[in-house]
């Protein structure tokens, strides 16, 4: 690997311009650069966590273009183009969204640090799915953990969610 | 948990300026397709990439299609999650479109490729036996010049496939199946969600309208062997007969005692042999006698 450490001389600069929670950003990474570490380092928002690190918990979902995705793997350069929306861009004019409603309101969480990649995961199915059936919410959310276990309540949390997203008038 | 160290990013336009670059660099580089294996063996497996070749703005390599002759080719970077919900798999493969949605979690589902599943070549990936008994092949791409192999004689060993450095997987073509082939795809591990399979069988088969003899047979196993494999005396054994549970049992003995399965973390050799003569029989079964199509997470919580 003797020529395979790239000098700091050498660094590459890839300039990207990508949305993040709305918002046209201009920037730029280094290639090795971690889409999580760009969220919490440089724009500082560290609703996105970091925890297992290698794409099994879920705790750093973001959406991409609405997809849920795991931060902690993607490469920062790779969300040039895209949407990227994280747990700050989901409450709109101070007013919280139904899933953030319906977590406080039915108990979805204890600790909290699994729950950003919840309600982003939960947003992504609500959005594809408004009426989505338990083995279907479940199947969803196999890549979210809960270290507090608290599953159903949070399953609770995205059922009673639904049902006001789907409600007429709104 | 140890970070990417600096490297050089390239971004071809196309398959051909891909493999010129790898051919003008050298050792030392990577292509990035999804990046949910590439980051990982970064993060977990000391891979130190000199530098990567992001195939992602490639056009043309991903999607799914049909072609008049019934085939569908579906493109190397079409990702996991469009398996998984492709109304046209669902139709015509649903078995496929399970063992997609069997992969990891949703997160890795939306970025995970088709193509860099099979061209990292793990024996346990789900989808593989489900494209080997549809009798996939795998066309490959150099500079300008195409090759298509049998996704059978693509694998070569754990990770090893027969591409060389410079050559790019570029499409996975499904060839004409037979009218009214039935297909399952059973996937064998304690945890159900985030987690490899232990044991991954697929089989597809083709029942004769009148005598309800098996015309055609196909039997693949995962995660038994160094690469996915056929079960082909397994399929010997079923060729125009009519699937019965003790004939399905025979086969099911078959596949365990032709697959090469070894002992690791996650189970020995022997659970895994004895599993495959279990879930080949049971895949048969609800292949070939399956009343009222159900949704396939309702048949995994039937499963057992």
């Amino acid at each position: 690997m003797a020529e395979g450490t790239a000098k700091a001389e050498d660094r590459q600069f890839i300039p990207i311009s990508f949305t993040l929670n709305g918002t046209t950003q201009q920037t730029q990474v280094e290639p090795h650069e971690l889409l999580i570490d760009v969220i919490r380092n440089r724009f500082g928002l560290t609703g996105t966590k970091r925890s297992c690190d290698v794409q099994v918990c879920g705790a750093c979902t973001v959406l991409v273009d609405g997809r849920p995705m795991s931060s902690c793997t993607t490469l920062a350069f790779e969300a040039r183009g895209h949407e990227v929306l994280t747990i700050e861009g989901l409450a709109k004019n101070g007013k919280l969204h139904p899933l953030q409603a319906a977590f406080i309101e039915h108990g979805g969480f204890q600790c909290g640090f699994c729950t950003p990649g919840m309600i982003l995961a939960a947003k992504a199915l609500l959005d594809q799915n408004p009426e989505p059936n338990r083995e279907e919410i479940i199947h969803f959310m196999e890549g979210n953990i809960c270290r507090c276990t608290g599953y159903k309540k949070i399953l609770e949390s995205i059922v009673a969610a639904a049902k006001i997203l789907r409600s007429p008038g709104r | 948990m140890r970070r990417p160290e600096a490297l050089e990013i390239f971004q071809p336009a196309s398959v051909k300026e891909a493999c010129q670059i790898i051919r003008k660099n050298g050792p030392g580089g990577h292509f990035l397709a999804g990046g949910t294996d590439l980051v990982i063996a970064i993060k977990e497996k000391g891979l130190a990439p000199r530098y990567v070749v992001d195939l992602k703005r490639i056009p043309s390599l991903s999607g799914i299609g049909e072609n008049p002759d019934g085939s569908l080719t579906i493109g190397a970077l079409t990702t996991l999650r469009e398996v998984e919900i492709s109304p046209l798999i669902r139709k015509k493969y649903p078995f496929l479109a399970q063992s997609a949605a069997e992969v990891g979690s949703i997160q890795i589902r939306n970025r995970a490729t088709i193509g860099g599943n099979m061209a990292n070549a793990t024996p346990s990936a789900d989808v593989a036996p489900s494209l080997l008994v549809l009798d996939t092949k795998a066309k490959i791409s150099c500079d300008g010049e195409e090759r298509v192999v049998t996704l059978e004689d693509f694998f070569v060993g754990p990770g090893k496939t027969v591409m060389k450095q410079d050559e790019i997987l570029t499409e996975l073509i499904i060839p004409p199946t037979p009218a009214g082939l039935r297909g399952e795809y059973m996937k064998f591990s304690p945890r159900e969600m985030m987690d490899l399979a232990y044991v991954g069988v697929a089989v597809a088969l083709a029942l004769e309208t009148k005598t309800k003899k098996c015309q055609h047979v196909r039997i693949a196993l995962g995660a038994v062997s160094p690469t996915p494999m056929r079960a082909r005396k397994a399929e010997a054994i079923l060729l125009n007969q009519v699937l019965a549970e003790e004939i399905a049992e025979r086969a099911g003995e078959e596949a365990s005692s032709e697959c090469k399965p070894i002992s690791d973390v996650r189970s020995s050799a022997e659970y895994r042999r004895e599993m495959v003569r279990v879930n080949t029989k049971r895949a048969l079964l609800n292949a070939g006698l399956g009343s009222e199509p159900i949704s396939w997470l309702e048949r995994r919580d039937k499963r057992y």
